[in-house]
């Protein structure tokens, strides 16, 4: 288990993180998902012992690792952009951790090599021990640089930005690839992304973090469903954010009442948060959204439609079933909103 | 394309093919006699021995000063960088001069170094001197592009791997970078095997002992012997395309892995 | 936290032994010229300013520059355009011959000219007979600095317009302009710090070139001397401070020519650097 405890860092008067605490589990896969300069990459850093907390500290299993350098802490690292050594062949670079290490305690060559060639089997590259990094593409790149850090047996695997440098079709497939990978072999793994469809895709728990600290964390099922801020709300999937005011628990937009549950939200004004696909056509009614229809198009089994509500200036995006007939521009269309949430406008969940 | 080619030939490659023509018109004995004279010898030896001791210097120093200015931040940076370049910039009789000024016997630095038995003007340690003054920049500005480009990543990821220190790099950053090493140092040596400017003032110029094979052309030529001036040119004209023949190949060697 | 100070204490050790060498081979050599120029105060150092035979050097020097870079700056920029914009075979061949007095000594330089014109020379008995000078005189001095400055302006645009490539210039030539205006309003503006560049740094090398030009320029004081060569002459007749007075001219024009560079190189971007010169 990987205990952080009030980890804080600054670089120069820029608080990168601030009082962090989170657990990771043994076996688990876990996302470090947010924004650029949200803090993630550099808490995945301070895990390896690539960089160091100015408060706070790092165990594992109970074992204080603050001040160890990355060479001790036995973690293996996979870099955004694989940082392979190009005068190395493929095979030299997966066993490159094994030939460095003190005389008594490293393989003979041939074991080394060995070594090398299982794990390249491992990544579906075996045979290309002896190509240069130069010559591979981009996802085979990708899974030396796993191959590499997985030659020393680390206790942890590591991974930043692992999909950001490949192209769409690519990055799908080996996300596949390396969830199954990690069922496989289930080590306990943290990867950091910006891309919230991955993170969900793979994790089994998603930390949500912006500005240096966690807004939340969660399996990926309540981090989409149930988000705890207005932040994750608009950051992990699509989100539509209306102004409205709520008194006395009725909710209102425009002065038009919007049948929903206020909860404990105080009155005031508030912002109503809610996903595309979380509506319906309802007939003329109380309760309901009234939206002018600015264009549609079909995007699979549904049509995705933009609209106005409320003037020209509110624009949001929903999605209908593709049994509705195709909605016209100019079209009125009356929506109940199924589930929305109700956030202060500072951002805090009501 | 006409005019660039007619130039160039005017300028460049009629003059240089003279005094191949000019050598071939020797005759082999005449050649060889003033060509390889002991005295002409003696010359080779000091030019070529003192460019690659400035060189293997420049090699070691330069790689430092190209990673200090890479990796790290100091008051008046901007500064020592374009000092750096001085030697590209300032003409070679004025560093000649100055070289001497600090390093002869009562000069700045030398006043020190006599008591101690070591003499540096007028001796082949004042040419590799000034031959390090003149070739530094050329290890510096070769390599520093190559440390720049060579990502805090991989190093990183040699240490995460369990790497010391020490051997990420003597197995990462230095094969990294000795593509460009070996096209600084074969620079330098290049022009420290040519240069005069800097060195006629400091070396004392004594036949046998600190006599460079530049001034030697000039000596002859100034005794009108225009074969003995040609003939010691053709000399080391050859030695130096021999040598940077050698460079070259050891630096496709070295680079053909990183590129392929 | 131990890993840091180590590493700290690497760094700063690196950063003093990388300073102390630039300070004892380049700075200190720096400093020497303009302590030894002023060592007997003001008054001399001026006066060996503006000795004839100084000033005369100082014209000469001017002279020879502004023929010697101008020549190189139109071969320049022609080489370059051929290179870059047109494919031929032999190519990188051209680019090594463009090089080539970069690998030559400029003592042999200056000896090839004497070969073709000195008295001993190919064509020196024609020259004499129609009485033209070349060698120890002035277009003798021209000809050995336009071939040691030969490649610096070709080998900084060669690059450059390379990269570029044509895609600019067609789109000029297809919007009606003729080739000499795509020229002048287009390729000349892309390129125009590169050249700029490259000028700065023939131009260092033309004034202050001494091999080449001590072949070739038979020493004649008030006639053939250039600054460099002065400088020479002065300092083995023992007149220390006027030497490094004229030397002091001539660093001072180093320091210019590095500003300037330093204010370029920023201008193009932190990456352009060249190695080779």
């Amino acid at each position: 288990m990987i205990t952080l405890n009030n980890i804080s860092k600054n670089f120069g008067s820029f608080k990168a993180l601030k009082n962090i605490d989170l657990e990771v589990r043994d076996g688990e896969f876990l996302a470090l998902l947010g924004p650029s300069g949200s803090g993630k990459t550099t808490l995945l850093r301070i895990i390896a012992g690539l960089a160091f907390p100015d408060a706070g500290n790092v165990a594992f299993n109970g074992d204080d690792v603050t001040n160890l350098k990355v060479a001790d802490r036995k973690v293996g690292f996979v870099f955004q952009h694989y940082a392979l050594f190009k005068h190395m062949s493929v095979a030299d670079n997966v066993g490159f951790g094994l030939s460095v290490r003190a005389r008594a305690m490293r393989p003979s060559k041939a074991a080394i090599r060995a070594r090398a060639d299982e794990l390249l089997d491992l990544v579906q590259l075996g045979g290309l021990g002896g190509r240069y990094p130069a010559q591979l593409s981009g996802g085979q790149r990708q899974r030396v640089a796993l191959a590499r850090a997985l030659a020393v047996e680390p206790q942890l695997l590591l991974l930043d930005e692992p999909f950001g440098a490949l192209d769409a079709k690519v990055r799908k497939e080996l996300r596949r690839w390396l969830r199954q990978l990690h069922e496989q072999m289930g080590l306990t793994s943290i990867f950091v992304t910006h891309d919230q469809e991955e993170a969900l895709e793979l994790a089994d728990r998603v930390v949500v973090m912006d500005h240096g600290v966690i807004e939340q964390i969660g399996t990926p099922g309540e981090v989409y469903m149930l988000p705890g801020s207005r932040f994750v709300s608009g950051f992990v999937g699509d989100t539509n954010s209306l102004p409205v005011t709520v008194s006395r628990g009725a909710v209102k937009f425009h002065d038009r009442p919007i049948a929903l549950d206020t909860g404990s939200i105080a009155d005031g004004p508030a912002l109503l948060d809610f996903r595309p696909h979380d509506v319906e056509i309802a007939n003329e009614q109380p309760g309901c959204l009234p939206l002018v229809v600015t264009g549609a198009y079909r995007r699979g089994g549904y049509w995705r439609v933009e609209g106005t509500v409320g003037g020209i200036s509110q624009v949001i995006e929903v999605d209908l079933d593709a049994a509705n007939p195709a909605p016209e521009p100019g079209q009125r269309l009356a929506l109940r909103i199924r589930r929305g949430r109700l956030f202060t406008t500072d951002g805090v969940q009501a | 394309m006409g005019l660039t080619l007619a130039w160039l030939s005017l300028i460049v490659l009629i003059p240089l093919s003279t005094v191949f023509i000019r050598a071939a018109g020797l005759g082999v004995s005449e050649f060889i006699e003033v060509g390889f004279s002991s005295r002409a010898i003696a010359a080779y030896k000091v030019s070529f021995g003192t460019a690659l001791a400035a060189a293997l210097v420049n090699a070691v120093f330069g790689m430092v000063v190209a990673w200090v200015f890479v990796r790290y931040e100091f008051p008046g940076k901007r500064i020592f960088d374009a000092l750096i370049d001085l030697p590209f910039a300032l003409p070679t009789a004025v560093a000649g001069i100055a070289l001497t000024a600090i390093y002869a016997g009562n000069g700045w630095v030398g006043q020190f170094l006599e008591p101690l038995g070591i003499k540096v003007a007028y001796n082949p340690i004042g040419i590799t001197i000034a031959l390090i003054f003149i070739g530094l920049p050329f290890i510096v500005r070769s390599v520093e592009p190559v440390l720049a480009d060579l990502s805090a990543e991989v190093e990183e990821a040699a240490l995460s791997l369990g790497a010391t220190p020490v051997q990420v790099f003597v197995r990462i950053i230095l094969p990294s970078i000795l593509p460009a090493l070996l096209t600084g140092f074969a620079l330098a040596l290049a022009r420290g095997v040519g240069e005069y400017g800097s060195v006629i003032f400091i070396a004392g110029n004594m036949p046998f002992k600190s006599e460079i094979a530049p001034l030697l052309i000039v000596t002859q030529l100034e005794q009108y012997s225009y074969a003995g001036a040609t003939a010691i040119a053709v000399v080391m004209l050859l030695i130096s395309f021999a040598m940077l023949l050698f460079i070259n190949l050891a630096q496709a060697w070295s680079r053909r892995r990183v590129d392929a | 936290m131990t890993i840091r100070s180590t590493h700290t204490t690497a760094s700063i050790g690196l950063t003093v032994v990388a300073l102390a060498f630039l300070g004892i081979f380049v700075a200190l050599p720096l400093v020497t010229v303009f302590v030894e120029a002023l060592s007997k105060g003001i008054a001399p150092y001026f006066s060996a300013l503006v000795d004839p035979d100084a000033v005369s050097a100082i014209k000469l020097t001017l002279t020879v520059a502004a023929i010697a870079v101008p020549l190189n700056i139109v071969f320049g920029i022609a080489a370059a355009w051929a290179i870059a914009k047109f494919d031929f075979p032999g190519k990188s061949i051209l680019i090594t011959f463009i090089d080539l007095p970069f690998s030559v000594s400029p003592v042999v330089a200056g000896l090839v000219y004497m070969l073709l014109f000195g008295m001993q020379g190919w064509f020196g008995p024609w020259l004499r007979e129609h009485d033209f000078q070349i060698i120890f005189a002035v277009p003798g001095i021209v000809l050995a600095t336009v071939f040691v400055t030969f490649p610096f302006v070709a080998r900084e645009l060669i690059p450059l317009m390379q990269e570029q490539g044509r895609d600019d210039e067609e789109a000029a030539l297809s919007l009606g302009a003729s080739g000499f205006q795509t020229f002048l309003r287009v390729t000349l503006p892309n390129i125009r710090w590169g050249l700029l560049y490259g000028v700065l740094l023939c131009n260092a090398r033309a004034m202050g070139e001494f091999g080449a030009v001590s072949v070739v320029s038979g020493h004649l004081r008030g006639l053939t001397n250039t600054m460099p060569l002065h400088v020479e002459i002065l300092y083995n007749e023992y007149n220390f401070v006027a030497a490094f007075a004229v030397a002091s001219l001539l660093a001072l024009l180093a320091l210019v020519t590095l500003v300037l560079k330093s204010i370029l190189e920023w201008r193009l971007g932190y990456a352009h650097r060249s190695a080779g010169h």
